[in-house]
C-alpha cells in the first residue's frame, strides 16, 4: 500500500514547526512516530496534503523532574519510557503501561506524545494520564498553554487541540512515594488494542485507602476517569464488598462498541474486572 | 511531488538517492536499492517481516517513510554476514536448529534478534519470546526460532552450543 503524495517538512525547531502546522493550513498534520498516521495513510483514510516532521527537534526528547512533577517530552518513545530510570523510581506505572502497547518494533518508534494527543479511544497512554492528573503542554503559533488531561479529550480522535496546535510535553505529577499502582489490560494478542484495560493509583495509611485514582481505556469515545469506582475504595480496606462496589461503578459508565473483540456487554463487564485486578495488585504494591 | 534528496548508510556502504516523501522505507529498500531481504508480509506493521535496523532500533520499514531515515544507518539481513560469506551466529543458528520452515519471516526474526542480543545478550527463553513478539511466523515455528537465537546468544557470549532439536 503505498500514501497518497504530500509535501514533506523537517522543522528545526518547535516554535518553527507550530509557525509551520498555521501557515500550512488544516491539510497539514504533525509527523510523530507515525505508527498511527502511516497505516491510515495507507489506507489513504488519511490524505494529508504536508507533514511536518518533529522527528529531528531534540527539545522535545526526555524525561526531567521539575519540582514536584515529571516532564516527558513529547517526543521520547515507549521504548526510552520503559528504560528510563527516573520514571522507574518515582512513576512506575508508565513503564508496567508502555510495555503492554503494541511490541518492541513499535515501541522504539511510537511516542508518549502521538499517543496521547491522537485521541485514538484505543491507546494505553490517555486513560493513565487521566489516572495521573497529568496536563499536556501545548504550543500554537500564538503562545503555549495547559489543558488538563481530563478536560482535553472530546470524543474519538477530537480533542482539545485547534488546528496548528501540538502537544509538546506530559506533565505528571509525582504520586506519593509507597503508592500502589497497576495497569491492567485485557487484548487478544501482542499488538492488540484493549479489550479493556483499566489503570490505578492509591495510597493507603494503615490498611485503609486514603486516595485512590482509576483511569478507563477503549471503554467508550474517550478515555474515563472513573471517579465513582474510585470513591467506592478510598476509606474501605479494599476488601472484596469495596472492590466489587468499585468495579460496579466502573461498568456503570463504560460504554464500549461491540467489536471483533467482544459484544458490549462482554467488554462492560471487563471493566470490572479489569478494575478489580487493577485496584487488588495496587494494593498489593502499596507500602 | 517533488523529490528529496537523502544520504544513509546501508549495510555500511554510503547511499545517496532521490525520493519521492510517500516513499515508504521497504520500498526504498527493495526497489531502489534492490534489497529483496526485508520482506512486506502483511503491510500492516504487525507481522515484522519488512524489520530492519535503523541507528540501534529494530523498525518496521512498512511504516515508516524514506526521508525519515535520512542520516541514519540501517541494517538489513544482507548485511548480517561477514564480507567473506562466513554466517553471523544468529544466521547459522538459524540453520543449525532449523529456525525456519518457509523462511518468509526469517530476516525480519534474524534482523529483529540481532537487536536484541546486543541489548540483552543472554535472554531466557520467556525474554527471547517478548523479544520477538513483533514479528509472526505464518508457520508458526516459534519454537525452533527461540533455540535458534539462544544457539546465537550462546556462541555470541563464547558460551557451550546447545544441542541441535530433536
Amino acid at each position: 500500500m503505498i500514501p497518497g503524495p504530500f509535501a514533506y517538512h523537517r522543522p528545526k525547531s518547535v516554535a518553527e514547526a507550530v509557525t509551520m502546522l498555521a501557515d500550512l493550513g488544516p491539510e497539514a498534520r504533525p509527523l510523530a512516530g507515525g505508527h498511527s498516521l502511516i497505516p491510515m495513510m495507507k489506507l489513504r483514510l488519511a490524505v494529508p496534503e504536508h507533514l511536518v516532521d518533529l522527528g529531528w527537534l531534540s527539545e522535545l526528547k526526555g524525561v526531567k523532574a521539575d519540582g514536584n512533577d515529571i516532564v516527558i517530552g513529547a517526543m521520547t518513545t515507549q521504548h526510552e519510557l520503559i528504560a528510563d530510570a527516573t520514571l522507574a523510581a518515582k512513576l512506575p506505572i508508565i513503564r508496567e503501561t508502555a510495555l503492554v502497547i503494541a511490541d518492541p518494533q513499535v515501541r522504539y518508534i511510537g511516542t508518549i506524545g502521538g499517543n496521547v494527543a491522537n485521541g485514538d479511544p484505543g491507546n494505553d497512554m490517555p486513560a493513565l494520564m487521566l489516572c495521573l492528573g497529568a496536563s499536556y503542554q501545548i504550543a500554537g503559533k500564538g503562545g503555549q498553554r495547559r489543558v488538563p488531561a481530563r478536560d482535553f479529550y472530546e470524543g474519538a480522535y477530537m480533542t482539545a487541540l485547534s488546528q496548528g496546535e501540538m502537544v509538546t510535553a506530559v506533565r505528571i505529577p509525582v504520586p506519593p512515594a509507597g503508592h500502589g499502582y497497576a495497569y491492567e489490560k485485557l487484548k487478544r494478542k501482542v499488538g492488540d488494542y484493549a479489550t479493556a484495560a483499566a489503570a490505578v493509583i492509591l495510597t493507603m495509611a494503615q490498611g485503609t485507602v486514603t486516595t485512590c485514582s482509576i483511569g478507563l481505556t477503549n471503554l467508550a469515545e474517550t478515555p474515563l476517569w472513573a471517579e465513582d469506582a474510585a470513591k467506592a475504595v478510598i476509606g474501605t480496606s479494599l476488601d472484596a464488598a469495596a472492590v466489587k462496589k468499585a468495579a460496579t461503578a466502573a461498568e456503570a459508565i463504560a460504554n464500549p462498541a461491540s467489536d471483533n473483540r467482544g459484544p458490549a456487554a462482554y467488554r462492560k463487564k471487563m471493566a470490572g474486572v479489569m478494575t478489580a485486578r487493577a485496584l487488588q495488585r495496587a494494593k498489593s504494591r502499596a507500602k | 511531488m517533488a523529490k528529496s534528496p537523502i544520504n544513509l548508510k546501508v549495510n555500511g556502504k554510503t547511499v545517496e538517492a532521490l525520493v519521492e516523501p510517500r516513499t515508504l522505507l521497504i520500498h526504498f529498500l527493495r526497489e531502489q536499492l534492490n534489497l529483496t531481504g526485508p520482506h512486506i508480509g502483511c503491510d500492516t506493521s504487525h507481522c515484522g517481516a519488512c524489520t530492519v535496523d535503523l541507528d540501534g532500533k529494530s523498525v518496521k520499514s512498512c511504516t515508516m517513510f524514506a526521508v525519515q531515515a535520512d542520516g541514519g544507518d540501517v541494517l538489513t539481513i544482507e548485511g548480517m554476514a561477514a564480507a567473506d560469506g562466513t554466517l553471523h551466529a544468529l544466521q547459522e543458528g538459524f540453520r543449525e536448529m532449523h529456525g525456519l520452515q518457509c523462511g518468509f519471516c526469517t530476516p525480519g526474526m534474524i534482523v529483529r534478534a540481532h537487536r536484541l542480543l546486543k541489548e540483552n545478550p543472554n535472554p531466557s527463553e520467556d525474554e527471547v519470546r517478548q523479544g520477538i513478539s513483533g514479528n509472526l511466523c505464518r508457520c508458526t515455528g516459534y519454537q525452533n526460532i527461540v533455540k535458534a537465537i539462544q544457539y546465537a546468544a550462546a556462541k555470541l557470549s563464547g558460551g557451550a552450543l546447545k544441542e541441535a532439536a530433536e
